[in-house]
C-alpha cells in the first residue's frame, strides 16, 4: 500500500519531448514508473522514449486510460496545461515547473478543484511511493520501501530526511514534495488523512518551512484526527524578517508565519518537532520504538 | 520586485484611481520647479526609497513656501533615511516627490494581498490610516475588515457593501466614490499581477472625496515577463548589490549577520543548514542556494560573493545531490579554489548522487583548507569549530 500512487498508475507527461521532460521521464522510467505516454502540441503521432506522443491531453486520456499527469510545461504555459488535464478527466496533475505565476496558479487550482482533480505543486521535486512509482526529480535510489510517510515544501530536504530514514534502517512508504509556492495543490491537511488510512504508514514526518500558515492548519488537524507518530522539521528559524528565502512563499511578513511560532503549534499538537534537519531520521527511529 | 511611491501613483493614474498631483525630482532645482509648476501654497516633500516608516524617519516633510521647498528638499535629497524597514544602516535618498498639499479629514488604509489560506485575493480595509498596519492587526484585529474575492467573479457591490459599511461609510456619494476607488485597485491588483498593494493613508478630504496619498507595490517576479511596462520601472539602486549579481547566476542569496557561510542546493536545505549551525551554537553569514543547475562557474561566483562579507570565518558547502552530481560540485570547487582566493576553512559535505566519486575528487586535489565533512550535523559542527579556529 501507499498514497496516491503505486506501480499500476497510468501517467502522462505533459511536456514530454522538451529537454527536462526527456531527461526526467527517462529516469522515471527507469525507475519503473508506468509511464504510457506524452502530450506535446504538434508532435502528435510520434514515438518519443518508445511511447506515443499526443496533440491534447484528452487524446493521450482516451488512448492510453491515464489517471497521472507529471507537468514539465514552462511556466509561462503551465497553468494552461493544468487547466487542460483537469478538463481532460485527469484525476492527479503532478506540477515540476518552477516560476509560474501566482495568479495563473490561483486559476489553474480553482479549475482543478472544480474538476475534482487534485494537483502537487508547482515548484515541487513531485511524489514518490517508494520502489513503484516516481513521478518527478527526486533521485530514486535513496527512497527505499519502509513504514515512513512524508510530506515536505522542500525538495532537498525531502532527500535529506529520506536518506536519514533509511539509514536509520527504516524506509519510505511515499514522500510527497508539496512545494513552496504562495498557492500550491495537496497540502499536509490533505496528505495527512491519506497517511493515517495507508497500513502500510507507521510515522508521518512533516518538513515545513517559514511562510504562510499550513503548518499550523496541520498542527490542529493532527491534534484532532491523526494517530500515528509526527515527526516535523520547520526550516527558517534563522531566517530574518522581511526577506524571501528561495521559495517564493518563504517569507515572514510581520510577525505572522515565524518557524517559532509553527514548532510551538505543532509541540501542541503533539508531534515531536525537531530543531535540524539532522535529527529527523533519528527522531523518527525514536517514536517507532 | 518594489517600486517607488511616485511610480504606484502612475499606475494609479493610469487607472483613474485618484492621487494628489505630483512630480518626482532628483535635484533640488527639480523640486522647486516642480513645486511652482504644481502651484499652490502647500507642498509636501517626501524620500522616495522602497521602505515603508519614511514619515517617522524624517523623510516626509510639509512646505508652506517655495523656500521651504527648497530647504527641505535640499535636506532629504542625499540623507541616508532610517526607518523600521530599512535595517539599522538605512537608505540613500536619491529620489524626492513634490506633492500638492491635501485637505486631510480623516485617514484611512486600503490594502490587497493574495489570502494565501483562501488562495484568492483579499482587501483589507481599516479607519486606522496612518497607523502601521501590522501594528492595528495585533492590537485591535476588529478594526480591520476583510474582504475576499473571487477573482472569477471580479469584485461585486456586495463586496463593496462590506467595505463601506465595515468602515462606517454611511454617505451614500461617498460610498459610492469608495467602491469606485477599491474596484479600479482591484483591477489594477489583478491586471498587473500585483503581490502587494497598499495605500496607507488613503484620506477623504472635506469635500468627500477620496485620496491614495500613499502608494506601496510589490510585484509577483514570476509575472514580470509580461508586463515590460512594469519591469521598466525597476531601481536597482533600491537593491542588495550582491543579492542582484547572485540573481544573474541563477543563485538565490540573502545576507545575514553570522560568520559562517553556507552554500547549499535547494532553497529548504539552505534553511535548515542555517538552522543547523545555529543548532550547534554557531551564527550563518547568509542563505545561499546554489540551484539545481549548478556548475563550476556558479560554485566560484557563489565563493566570490561570500567572500566580500568580511565577517566570513569559515564555508560550509553543503549539498544533498539529485539530479545535482555530487562530482561536478566537487570540480566546481576545485575550479572555484582556482579562480577565487579562498582563505577562510571551507568544510564539504557531499552526500547523494555520485557522493563517493566527489569525495575522491577533493582528497586527489588536496586542497589546502578544505575539510570533508560526512553529514550535515558533523559539516556544521566542523564549520563552527573552524570558524573559530579550532580546527
Amino acid at each position: 500500500m501507499s498514497i496516491l500512487v503505486n506501480k499500476d498508475t497510468k501517467v502522462i507527461v505533459q511536456g514530454f519531448t522538451g529537454g527536462e521532460g526527456t531527461f526526467h521521464s527517462e529516469q522515471c522510467m527507469a525507475y519503473g514508473t508506468n509511464i504510457v505516454g506524452g502530450v506535446t502540441p504538434n508532435k502528435g503521432g510520434q514515438t518519443h522514449l518508445g511511447k506515443p506522443v499526443f496533440n491534447t491531453v484528452k487524446e493521450a486520456v482516451e488512448a492510453t486510460g491515464a489517471t497521472v499527469s507529471m507537468v514539465f510545461v514552462p511556466p509561462a504555459f503551465v497553468a494552461d496545461a493544468v487547466m487542460e488535464a483537469a478538463d481532460a478527466g485527469i484525476e492527479l496533475a503532478v506540477i515540476i515547473t518552477e516560476g509560474a505565476p501566482v495568479k495563473d496558479m490561483m486559476y489553474a487550482k480553482m479549475y482543478a478543484t472544480k474538476k475534482g482533480m487534485k494537483t502537487i505543486g508547482p515548484n515541487c521535486p513531485g511524489i514518490i511511493t517508494a520502489e513503484e512509482c516516481k513521478i518527478g526529480i527526486m533521485p530514486g535510489n535513496i527512497f527505499k520501501k519502509g513504514p515512513v510517510g512524508l510530506i515536505s515544501k522542500s525538495g532537498t530536504l525531502t532527500y535529506e530526511g529520506a536518506n536519514q530514514v533509511v539509514q536509520e534502517g527504516l524506509g519510505i512508504s511515499t514522500a510527497v514534495g508539496i512545494g513552496g509556492d504562495p498557492i500550491i495543490g495537496l497540502s499536509y491537511k490533505q496528505l495527512l488523512p491519506m497517511f493515517e488510512e495507508d497500513p502500510e504508514t507507521k510515522a508521518i514526518v512533516m518538513i515545513g518551512e517559514i511562510g504562510g500558515d499550513l503548518e499550523i492548519q496541520a498542527a490542529k488537524f493532527i491534534k484532532e484526527n491523526i494517530t500515528k507518530p509526527v515527526v516535523a522539521f520547520i526550516a527558517g528559524q534563522t531566517a530574518p524578517k522581511g526577506k524571501r528565502m528561495g521559495h517564493a512563499g518563504a517569507i515572514v511578513s510581520g510577525s505572522a508565519g515565524t518557524a517559532a511560532e509553527k514548532m510551538a503549534a505543532l509541540e501542541a499538537a503533539g508531534v515531536k518537532v525537531v530543531k535540524t534537519p539532522a535529527e529527523i531520521g533519528k527522531a523518527v527511529k525514536e517514536v517507532l520504538s | 520586485m518594489n517600486v517607488h511611491e511616485y511610480q504606484a501613483k502612475q499606475i494609479f493614474a493610469e487607472y483613474g484611481v485618484p492621487t494628489p498631483r505630483g512630480l518626482v525630482a532628483n535635484t533640488v532645482e527639480e523640486a522647486v520647479e516642480n513645486a511652482k509648476k504644481l502651484g499652490g501654497n502647500l507642498w509636501v516633500v517626501k524620500a522616495q526609497i522602497h521602505a515603508g516608516g519614511r514619515g517617522l524617519g524624517g523623510g516626509v516633510k510639509l512646505a508652506k513656501s517655495i523656500e521651504e521647498v527648497e530647504k527641505l528638499a535640499g535636506e532629504i535629497l542625499g540623507m541616508t533615511l532610517v526607518t523600521h524597514q530599512t535595517g539599522p544602516e538605512g537608505k540613500l535618498v536619491q529620489k524626492i516627490y513634490i506633492e500638492e498639499g491635501a485637505d486631510i479629514q480623516d485617514e484611512f488604509y486600503l490594502g490587497i494581498v493574495l489570502d494565501r489560506a483562501k488562495e484568492m485575493p483579499v482587501i483589507m480595509a481599516s479607519t486606522e490610516g496612518g497607523m502601521e498596519i501590522e501594528k492595528v492587526a495585533e492590537e485591535t484585529p476588529e478594526k480591520i475588515v476583510k474582504v475576499a474575492v473571487d477573482p472569477t467573479i471580479g469584485l461585486q457591490g456586495f463586496h463593496g457593501r462590506e467595505l463601506v459599511f465595515g468602515l462606517g461609510i454611511t454617505d451614500k456619494q461617498e460610498q459610492r466614490k469608495f467602491i469606485d476607488f477599491a474596484s479600479k485597485l482591484f483591477k489594477i491588483y489583478m491586471d498587473k499581477d500585483v503581490e502587494l498593494i497598499e495605500i496607507n493613508p488613503l484620506i477623504r478630504t472635506g469635500s468627500g472625496d477620496f485620496l491614495a496619498l500613499d502608494g506601496k507595490m510589490g510585484f509577483d517576479d514570476s509575472a514580470l515577463y509580461r508586463h515590460p511596462d512594469i519591469e521598466a520601472m525597476r531601481d536597482i539602486s533600491e537593491e542588495d548589490p550582491d543579492e542582484r549579481e547572485a540573481g544573474q547566476y541563477g543563485l538565490s542569496y540573502v545576507s545575514l549577520d553570522g560568520e559562517i557561510g553556507c552554500m547549499v542546493n535547494g532553497a529548504g536545505l539552505a534553511m535548515g543548514t542555517m538552522d543547523t549551525i545555529n543548532f550547534v551554537g554557531g551564527t550563518p553569514a547568509n542563505f545561499l542556494d546554489v540551484g539545481g543547475k549548478a556548475n563550476a562557474e556558479t560554485v566560484a561566483k557563489g565563493f566570490e560573493i561570500i567572500l566580500r562579507n568580511p565577517k566570513v570565518k569559515s564555508i560550509f558547502v553543503n549539498i544533498f545531490g539529485g539530479i545535482v552530481r555530487c562530482d561536478r560540485i566537487a570540480n566546481g570547487i576545485l575550479e572555484a579554489t582556482k579562480k577565487v582566493d579562498v582563505k577562510v576553512p571551507v568544510v564539504v559535505r557531499l552526500d547523494g548522487t555520485n557522493a563517493a566519486e566527489a569525495a575522491e575528487i577533493l582528497k586527489n586535489a588536496n586542497i589546502e583548507n578544505v575539510i570533508p565533512a560526512t553529514d550535515l550535523l558533523d559539516g556544521a559542527k566542523k564549520a563552527v569549530a573552524a570558524a573559530k579556529g579550532e580546527l
